[in-house]
């Protein structure tokens, strides 16, 4: 934090909380944004301050994503906190929330502790964990979930394991609202969903892979729509990825229900055709859907339906990935992918930068209430300069990420990090 | 031996340049590709009918067969036709070896590589599992069943029998009828026949029908009667019973009632039809037994017989590769 002051000039400048997007300079100092000029140049400078000409470069807020996965603790070989962080800093994802289906689950103070400590002594992002809603995550009785908040979890959530037990699922609504903690769920139908490698239709038809119909999500979906609206607690739907889910999002959300939703980059950017001749990189949980989906899913985040993009960061080593279809572990990773895939959307799909760019930064800081995710005079230094037209070839064997499991390898995106601060310190420099 | 040389004279007439170093899926196959297999598998026919059934095409080759789920008729069958071709058969039973001890798939199929087979038969309960072993070794693969996605060496050998039944495909009304969810052969078949020129009906319940099965080019029937009258040919598929009792059907009594084949509702069949099954049968469940037992139109005993030879192209025309590769 005592680093020396320095300024970036010359910018393109995108602020999705002010809705700026326009030339400007910003000044650091302190770990903070110490001066934002919108449109003009900064003021003058003290002599110590280091001006750095950026060339008309991208400047934009870091990242803030709500769905990290690491292996710690427990699982240490499928990725760590700080292989994590390091993944994170090079996707210019500066804050990351991670899950709490860990082993042992975060479902206590001390865990939560743990990995804020841990991540603490890493020194590059910060990371918050989610606390689980219930204990071990098995959704039969409550977690901790003041005593979490207090020790500094964000939200509560299962996971990837929804909970069943509607009676279970009300009380921890209705518990976690009394300490304005938010609860995250996933919305799938248990049964239907057991087993299921793949979306339900032609495609899963044909290749003999056991399927899920995608009403699976709405079933979940209704449920917990109509348990907000029974206990008024605040719930982050947890990846909506169909389009009869999404109708059942739109309705909930026009009664006024306090409701957020998130959608991956992944269903974002893959249909189920993408899995092809099985590949298992493309297994996801959710599973991939079709292309219907698909653009539903995009019409929805245009819309504003959808409020935020997660990565669904989840690595899985090739041990867990080089297996039959139905038997490799589902998930993806994503933090290094997130950005230049959500770019993409702008560069082949024509949708505004400022509404993508601000379902990864300003909305989910908004959401959980943190600093982050703008560019604005006092907040913390959390910039990401970005080449925004610079052409990549995604290469798993490059990614940071202990693991390299990306339906993205080999793809061909445009947008590249060539900086990335937390706190006013550069925790990734383009190579 | 001079029956032995004139099968083998009409056998090696009929080899061809097969361009595929798998057999994975009839999806990989054209259809020219596909006659030619049947017209070799049809001078196997011949030869397997002699007293001398041994020839040397594929002498000095090491065939695997890897059968993660057990089935006597198709690894016999396998066993067989290498056998006949001269070529050194191992049966590997995974479920003895080290595989049931956690090793993955990958890993079993890099350690046989590395025995150098020339020839890999697979079975395995996962979709899309011959296709991951052919991946990772430089071996053919062959695919003898893969989770609930193909069965290929059973779709040539039920396109075989038909067509020595009938003489000819393209045109055949075929019903193939009950578990096409689960169905391996279904779903060859439908690729095979169609290719070949047949008219395919999928019959059965719907909570034993894939998710858009009338995408696939086919007419989906729920009532057998309505699904298999005028047809050729009604091909029934193998039922668990374990999806049975409640869970597919609410019972075997009702199933076989409604969907299992008996004398009244196949004579709602064209005249000549022919019944098909690929084993092994539930008797009284899908099938009734007075009309699998029928040899006037049961081709049954036909598809275990025409099996071999089917199996024997296949290895031939994959191990005709191999040389060309050498």
């Amino acid at each position: 934090m005592s680093e020396r002051p320095f300024a970036l000039t010359n910018l393109r400048l995108i602020d999705p909380s002010s809705g700026f997007d326009g030339p400007g300079a910003v000044l650091v100092a302190e770990g903070v944004v110490a001066d934002v000029a919108q449109g003009g140049d900064l003021g003058a400078l003290s002599p110590d301050v280091e001006v750095v000409d950026a060339g008309g470069q991208l400047l934009i807020p870091g990242l803030v994503d709500l769905r990290v996965k690491t292996g710690e603790p427990g699982a240490e070989t499928k990725e760590t906190l700080k292989s994590a962080a390091s993944a994170a800093a090079a996707g210019g994802v500066t804050t990351v929330v991670v899950q709490p289906d860990t082993d042992p689950v975060v479902d206590e103070a001390s865990v939560v502790d743990f990995i804020l400590r841990r991540a603490r002594d890493i020194e590059l992002v910060h990371v918050y964990p989610a606390g689980a809603a219930t204990k071990g995550a098995r959704g039969e009785r409550m977690a901790e979930i003041g005593l979490m908040r207090e020790a500094g979890c964000v939200y509560v959530t299962d996971a990837d394991r929804p909970i069943v037990n509607s009676k279970v699922f009300r009380r921890v609504l209705a518990y976690a609202k009394a300490f304005d903690v938010l609860v995250a769920h996933r919305p799938a139908d248990p049964w239907l969903s057991a087993g299921a490698a793949a979306t339900e239709g032609e495609f899963a038809g044909r290749m003999g892979l056991p399927a899920v119909p995608p009403a699976a999500e709405k079933i979940m979906l209704e449920r917990d729509l109509a348990l907000v609206e029974l206990t008024e607690a605040r719930l982050l739907v947890d990846q909506v990825t169909t389009a009869c889910g999404l109708e059942a999002l739109q309705r909930g959300k026009a009664r006024g229900l306090p409701v957020t939703a998130t959608t991956s980059i992944n269903h974002l950017s893959f249909n189920e055709i993408d899995i092809g001749d099985y590949r298992t990189f493309c297994k996801l949980d959710p599973p991939l859907r079709s292309e219907d989906d698909r653009q539903a899913v995009i019409d929805a985040l245009a819309s504003g339906l959808i409020d935020i993009v997660v990565s669904a960061h989840a690595p899985a080593p090739p041990e867990d990935k080089r297996l039959p279809y139905d038997q490799a572990t589902p998930g993806a990773v994503g933090l290094e992918t997130l950005l230049p895939a959500l770019l993409n959307l702008h560069h082949d799909g024509g949708l505004p930068l400022l509404d993508l760019l601000r379902t990864v930064t300003s909305r989910p800081a908004d959401l959980l209430g943190l600093p982050a995710g703008r560019i604005a005079k006092g907040a913390p230094a959390d910039l990401v300069l970005v080449d925004l037209y610079a052409p990549v070839v995604i290469d798993s064997d490059k990614l940071l990420s202990k693991s390299k499991n990306t339906p993205f390898d080999g793809r061909r995106l445009q947008g590249q990090v060539i900086t990335t601060w937390v706190d006013g310190r550069a925790v990734y420099r383009r190579g | 031996m001079t029956a032995l040389d004139a099968g083998l004279n009409a056998v090696l007439g009929r080899t061809f340049p097969f361009p595929k170093r798998h057999f994975l899926s009839v999806l990989d196959l054209n259809e020219v590709e596909v006659t030619s297999l049947l017209d070799l598998a049809d001078g196997f026919v011949a030869l397997n009918r002699q007293t001398s059934k041994k020839l040397d095409l594929l002498k000095g080759r090491t065939l695997m067969n890897l059968f993660f789920e057990n089935s006597t008729r198709t690894q016999s069958s396998f066993e067989l036709a290498g056998k006949r071709l001269g070529a050194d058969v191992v049966n590997m039973s995974p479920r003895s070896s080290s595989i049931s001890k956690g090793e993955t798939l990958i890993d079993t199929a890099v350690t046989l590589n590395a025995m150098q087979p020339d020839l890999l038969v697979v079975r395995h309960g996962s979709s899309g599992a011959a296709s991951l072993l052919a991946q990772k070794v430089t071996c053919s693969v062959v695919n003898a069943g893969d989770g609930q996605h193909e069965h290929p060496t059973q779709a040539l050998l039920d396109a075989l029998s038909m067509r020595r039944a009938f003489g000819r495909i393209a045109g055949l009304k075929i019903a193939i009828c009950g578990d096409v969810l689960h169905s391996r052969v279904a779903r060859s078949n439908v690729g095979l026949l169609q290719m070949l020129g047949a008219n395919v009906r999928l019959v059965g319940p719907p909570t034993l029908m894939p998710a858009a099965a009338d995408r696939w080019g086919v007419d989906v029937f729920h009532d057998m009667k309505q699904g298999i009258a005028g047809c050729d040919v009604v091909m029934m598929l193998r039922l668990q019973l374990e999806r049975m009792d409640g869970v597919m059907a609410p019972s075997q009594r009702e199933y076989f009632r409604f969907f299992g084949l008996d004398r009244e509702k196949l004579a709602h069949a064209a005249p000549g039809v022919r019944v098909m099954h690929p084993g092994p049968m539930n008797r009284g469940v899908e099938i009734d037994s007075e009309v699998a037992d029928d040899l006037s139109v049961s081709l049954i005993q036909d598809q275990v017989e025409m099996g071999v030879a089917a199996r024997m192209a296949v290895l031939t025309a994959l191990s005709a590769r191999l040389d060309n590769d050498r």
